[in-house]
């Protein structure tokens, strides 16, 4: 099994990684994890573990895409699994490769929708890390659920640039978030993996409110975080590993949202302080509407 | 306010860039280059952290990353200078030392791989009129924007009208000569190498202070950037910081205008193209030290 970006990153990683200890405790199963670093070395660790006695290989992170998808076809006995696969139009997934992608949009719209709520000054904000559809994805439902409760609602839009190092430069984070609060948003949802956590410094600063993203993030800056807009990874990969286990484990593209407990908004003792049970009540009836199909979320920006 | 909002951020962006391309400059003209810039500056990020976690004290977060800066630089200055070691291999040597150095002491000490617990920044330097001032009152409370700002003044003249400037330059210019009059090259390039390892290491407690912790990678390429700066800045210290000024103010405009008509991807490139444009051509030709990059062999 296989990890990048490393353990530790307090997000999806940690998640997969708590996925697989769940599966070694109740499953019985074994694992080890290998980290990539910069760049080209993903390929060859994957073969690593592929040529190994591994069942199931994991990816963890869409920068996996195009090499696991290569080795699953290269060994076709060994099942893999991708958690946030990038599925290119028009590709064709090999039999043995589960592609885990997550309906952001989905739990972005709702975090859309109660930062809208929340907004005093009629504009809440946004930070994406690296520009990508996937982050799109975010942005996308985030603007359609603040617009869905507050058709007026300005949204501001910034990323962080065009490679991998847009996940990871708080710097620019913390200059992104001052520069959309000191435009008058109040509220600022970010996926930007730790680029973000400058997002976190610039509401300290200014007094602000920030959404998290992947993960619970109340922990990196209390007070300020609103909620959290939560991918459940843990969750995916246990029962990737129980499917595995039992034979029933079929390749294609699982696409998890609200329905299937895919993502989450978070509101529990810490936050909700800051939720009335009106606004509550409000995005759990929307969560209930998209559940039922009524509502269908946009997963592009176009 | 709208315009000293732009300019604070302009400002807050090009103080790590300033930092490290005016200890560049020193490097360069004794003789050395310095593409070590980048791993000077994550291993001082780093050091803050370390110092001011332990301490819970952030002038002794400042402190360490001086002294990490300082310890990175002299270990790049006994390769080149004392070995005669390749200077640029050595430079990139050291910033992928320091690339995995602070993901090892990251894991090792806070068990993540992604950033350390919050830690102190520094207090704010209440300031009569400066810091009352609309929109670049915060900027102008913060100690270590008020420390670049004296710095490159100071740096400048300590390369252009003292004894120890005049004979650095002339130790990039004309090893054998300054060898000749009794200077000793090897003193002198380690001076200057050492003196870019403050800078640098400065420029890195200033980014993790600022937001409170260290991530890992978080120069993200700034000192690249400064190394180009110092480039556009012609090796002077003055010129370096205010090409760093002209980088910064395009990245705030590059973020200022994100969302409106312009398309995204040229925006992205905005700053580089600026940098690129300025190279080019509008600052005209600049010369490196005629040494830089020759290790001083005085038997040849």
């Amino acid at each position: 099994m296989f990890d990048v970006g490393g353990r530790g990153d307090k997000s999806f990683n940690d998640a997969a990684y708590a996925g697989l200890e769940r599966a070694q405790k109740e499953l019985g199963v074994h694992f080890t994890t290998l980290e990539t670093s910069e760049g080209a070395d993903r390929e060859v660790q994957l073969r690593q573990l592929a040529a190994g006695p591994a069942k199931i290989i994991f990816g963890v992170g869409f920068l996996f895409s195009d090499d696991i998808k290569a080795l699953a076809k290269e060994f076709p006995d060994k099942k893999f699994a991708c958690v946030d696969f990038t599925v290119n139009p028009g590709d064709s997934l090999p039999p043995n490769l589960v592609a885990l992608t997550f309906k952001e949009e989905e739990g972005s719209f709702l975090v859309g929708a109660l930062a809208a709520m929340t907004s005093k000054t009629g504009k809440i904000g946004f930070v994406g890390g690296m520009d990508v559809p996937l982050i799109r994805k975010f942005q996308a439902g985030y603007v359609a659920g603040a617009k869905a409760v507050n058709p007026k609602i300005e949204v501001l839009v910034k990323y962080a640039g065009n490679s991998g190092a847009a996940f990871k430069d708080p710097t620019k984070g913390k200059e992104l978030g001052l520069a959309e609060y000191h435009a008058g948003a109040d509220v600022i949802y970010h996926a930007s993996g730790s680029t973000g956590l400058g997002v976190f410094e610039a509401a300290r600063e200014l007094n602000k409110l920030a959404i998290g993203v992947d993960k619970d993030q109340y922990e990196d800056a209390p007070g300020f975080i609103l909620t959290s807009m939560v991918k459940v990874v843990d969750t995916a990969v246990f029962e990737s590993i129980r499917a595995t286990q039992q034979g029933t484990l079929t390749g294609g593209v699982q696409h998890l949202g609200l329905k299937e407990n895919g993502v989450q908004w978070v509101y529990d003792d810490h936050n909700k302080a800051l939720i009335p049970a009106a606004v509550k009540a409000r995005v759990d009836s929307l969560a209930a509407e998209i559940i039922a199909g009524r509502i269908v979320v946009p997963s592009t920006t176009e | 306010m709208d315009v000293l909002l732009f300019a604070a951020a302009a400002v807050r962006i090009s103080v790590p860039y300033a930092l490290a391309a005016m200890g560049a400059s020193l490097s360069e003209r004794g003789g050395v280059v310095c593409i070590a810039l980048e791993g000077l500056m994550l291993n001082g990020a780093l050091a803050y952290t370390l110092g001011a976690y332990a301490t819970q004290n952030p002038w002794a977060g400042v402190a360490c990353a001086l002294l990490a800066g300082l310890l990175t630089a002299w270990l790049h200055a006994e390769a080149t200078v004392r070995f005669r070691a390749d200077q640029i291999t050595t430079g990139l040597g050291i910033n992928l030392l320091a690339a995995g150095l602070t993901r090892f002491v990251l894991v090792r000490v806070f068990h993540s791989s992604s950033n350390s617990p919050r830690v102190p920044g520094l207090p704010e330097w209440r300031l009569p009129v400066l810091s009352d001032l609309p929109g670049v009152g915060a900027l102008l409370s913060s100690p270590l924007v008020l420390v670049t700002l004296a710095l490159v003044v100071l740096v400048h003249a300590l390369l252009f009208r003292t004894v120890f400037g005049l004979r650095l330059r002339a130790i990039g210019e004309r090893p054998e000569a300054a060898a000749t009059l009794g200077l000793s090259v090897t003193r002198h390039r380690f001076a200057g190498v050492l003196l870019c390892g403050l800078l640098a290491g400065l420029a890195g407690a200033y980014l993790s202070s600022e937001q409170h912790s260290f991530t890992d990678g978080m120069t993200g390429g700034r000192g690249y950037i400064a190394l180009a700066a110092m480039i556009v800045g012609k090796w002077n210290p003055m010129g370096a910081a205010a090409a760093c000024l002209l980088f910064g103010a395009a990245e705030a405009l590059q973020i200022k205008l994100q969302g409106s008509a312009f398309p995204s991807e040229l925006l992205q490139a905005l700053p580089y193209l600026i940098t690129m444009l300025a190279l080019a051509g509008f600052i005209g030709r600049a010369v490196a030290p005629r040494a830089v990059g020759t290790p001083y062999d005085p038997e040849s």
